[in-house]
């Protein structure tokens, strides 16, 4: 019994230096066959270079990238067997949606009769039937972005990747695109390399996920690994919001100057002479401001030498009134020591 | 208590605030002159030349005669006067071809490869000939091309003098007279050379908008680059060949210069408006109104090839 999955793509020690910059920096990754795998990171941290990578719009200037085994470091786009889901769609803006999506059959000299069923099915599939004579010019952004996944998934290509694919779309269809992008991947069962910055559309759509930052990988895991237990002060503070406490004021709390971080979630906010138990820390602080969120309120309390905590409590009874007269008081923050998470701060 | 002080907006302001409030005057005010002109001087004078090519010359007072009648029309599509128009288009279209030709692969290079340096050089090299006089440039190359010029003397000292007898002997290319510059090649070589900048900037920024994730969108749905170029960056590129090709073929249509000094000795159309002009207006007029004609149907044929599908 082999129950490992196939490795879809691997990098094997990759780097791609721009001149000086080292876009990406000894990447070693493998991502699994039908995986939705998301590369997570801030701009300029090698996510998007990786992607390219894999497509082959840029090639390593060292080390091997391999696809199902096959190493395809050297070889162009139009010989790799990826398609690509671009930021700006990159449709054809001469050819109707109907052409746009054919192109790469087209171009594999599909015979017209598969070609006519294949495009009606991925029409259907992205809820685009009836649009076939348009032009890409006159479509929203939400249509243009299924154009662009119809015109990849056609080809049946063993793995997509989407550059940002949401990036362009509002909140209320970006989130119903990601609902959509997860159902069409596991109906298409091919695995997906998705390229974000947005670690809420990672967390809601990966099943595993790299967290990127400066050309390197800080993590790789699932959602919940890599939220619960953040490796690095950088995850912890990139994926969801983080305190991370270090040197005198982690070792006013735990006793030791090792670097932690502490979701703003797990914290409570108490009484100032509350007694704190012995599997809790406690901390006593002032609250400098409250931010009222609607479903929750976030406060910041300073506890001393101008080290804020970030507290961010649901508003289960409370009102805006209520919470916002919290400013200035006197307060003491208790939390259950397990939730501490030792990060390496890399300062 | 303090005082508010109210004082009354500067005039200029004022001025200001009236036009932001009325945009529509604005732009009326603006629009004025450039539509006058266009209005009055171009398109007045145009139907001046139609109206003008209505007319006829009263052989026995050599004088317009203002009333309506076809004969201008007659005299002006008889054999002779059709060749003169047909050559002019062959002439017009093979220097449109032949600029294309050359300047595709340039401005192909100004867009995707050359870096910021180089292609400040080039737009330099490209635009370098149109500072000087187009009558100088024209008298030049007529000494590069006669008998004891620069081509002809090259090709002697190979001891190929026989090649350039033989181009000049050719039908189409060559002429009647002994050397290059009383050749068709050498009026076609002159046209592409002083037009070829009218083709390479309109292909250069029409090539410049072309995304390059087109390119790689291309290319990640399997397309080798021969594909990608007939299927995509060609198409996207061909309103600016067509705005190219607008100038280098109008501007060849109406040139009555480069024949003269270059030509061999038969007549085209930008002659034959210019020698017509002293003596029978409503000729030369019927003449300009032919080749405006022309450029109509020459859009109407770019526009059936697509060429602004991609505006």
């Amino acid at each position: 019994m082999n129950d490992q999955p196939a490795v879809a793509v691997r990098f094997r020690d990759v780097s791609r230096h721009f001149g000086d910059v080292k876009a990406v920096d000894h990447l070693n990754l493998d991502i699994y066959d039908k995986e939705f795998f998301s590369l997570l990171g801030p701009s300029g941290s090698g996510k998007t270079t990786s992607l390219r990578l894999i497509a082959g719009f840029e090639h390593p200037s060292e080390g091997v990238i391999e696809l199902y085994g096959q190493n395809v470091t050297r070889l162009p786009p139009y010989e790799r067997d990826v398609n690509t889901v671009f930021q700006d769609y990159a449709l054809f803006p001469h050819m109707n949606i109907w052409q746009n999506i054919a192109y790469g059959l087209m171009v594999k000299k599909v015979p017209k009769k598969e070609r006519e069923i294949r495009v009606a099915d991925v029409l259907e599939m992205v809820r685009l039937k009836g649009l076939e004579k348009r032009k890409p010019s006159q479509l929203s952004g939400g249509q243009r972005q299924r154009v662009a996944l119809a015109r990849a998934l056609v080809n049946h290509p063993h793995v997509l990747l989407l550059d940002e694919p949401l990036g362009a779309l509002d909140l209320k269809l970006r989130q119903q695109m990601q609902i959509e992008l997860k159902a069409i991947q596991q109906r298409v069962g091919i695995t997906f390399i998705y390229v974000t910055h947005d670690q809420e559309e990672a967390l809601t759509m990966s099943d595993r996920l790299a967290v990127f930052n400066h050309g390197k990988i800080e993590q790789v895991g699932t959602p919940s690994e890599v939220y619960e237990n953040p490796a690095t002060s950088f995850v912890a503070s990139f994926v969801g919001i983080s305190n991370i406490l270090s040197g005198a004021a982690a070792e006013k709390i735990t006793g030791s100057a090792q670097p932690f971080s502490i979701r703003p979630e797990k914290i409570r906010i108490c009484p100032p002479d509350s007694t704190v138990s012995d599997d809790s820390c406690g901390i006593n602080g002032t609250v400098r401001d409250v931010i009222y969120l609607g479903v929750n309120t976030r406060y910041l309390i300073e506890i001393g030498d101008g080290i804020d905590i970030n507290v961010v409590q649901q508003n289960l009874e409370a009102t805006s009134m209520d919470v916002l007269a919290a400013r200035g008081r006197p307060v003491k923050l208790i939390w259950q020591k397990t939730h501490n998470r030792h990060v390496i701060n890399e300062g | 208590m303090m005082a508010t002080i109210t004082r009354r907006p500067s005039i200029t302001r004022r001025i200001s605030t009236f036009f932001y409030h009325y945009p529509g005057l604005s732009l009326f005010l603006l629009l004025l002159p450039p539509l006058a002109w266009l209005l009055i001087v171009y398109i007045g004078s145009l139907a001046a030349l139609l109206v003008q090519s209505f007319y006829t010359i009263d052989p026995m007072s050599m004088l317009v005669k203002e009333e309506f009648t076809l004969s201008t029309y007659e005299e002006l599509f008889t054999a002779a006067n059709i060749d003169v128009i047909k050559r002019t288009v062959y002439l017009a279209a093979a220097v449109t071809v032949g600029c294309a030709v050359l300047a595709f692969p340039l401005a192909y290079y100004m867009a995707r490869y050359a870096n910021r340096r180089i292609k400040g050089l080039l737009y330099l090299a490209v635009m370098l000939p149109l500072w000087s006089s187009y009558l100088v440039r024209v008298y030049a190359w007529r000494l590069i091309l006669v008998k004891e010029g620069v081509i002809n003397s090259v090709f002697e000292q190979l001891g190929l003098g026989s090649v350039v007898e033989w181009v000049i002997d050719r039908p189409y290319i060559g002429g009647t007279g002994t050397s290059l510059a009383s050749t068709y090649l050498g009026m076609f070589l002159v046209f592409v050379y002083i037009w070829l900048p009218y083709m390479i900037l309109p292909i250069h920024a029409a090539l410049e908008r072309v995304p390059k994730s087109l390119i790689d969108a291309s290319s990640d749905l399997g397309a080798r680059p021969g594909y990608t170029f007939r299927r995509v960056i060609f198409p996207l590129a061909f309103p600016g060949v067509v705005a190219g090709s607008i100038f280098t073929f109008s501007l060849t249509l109406g040139d009555y210069i480069v024949a003269r000094v270059i030509g061999n000795s038969v007549f085209y159309i930008g002659p034959a408006v210019s020698s017509n002009l002293s003596f029978n207006i409503p000729l030369s007029a019927a003449f300009t109104v032919v080749s405006v004609v022309i450029m109509v149907i020459y859009l109407l044929i770019a526009r059936r090839l697509g060429a602004f599908d991609a505006l």
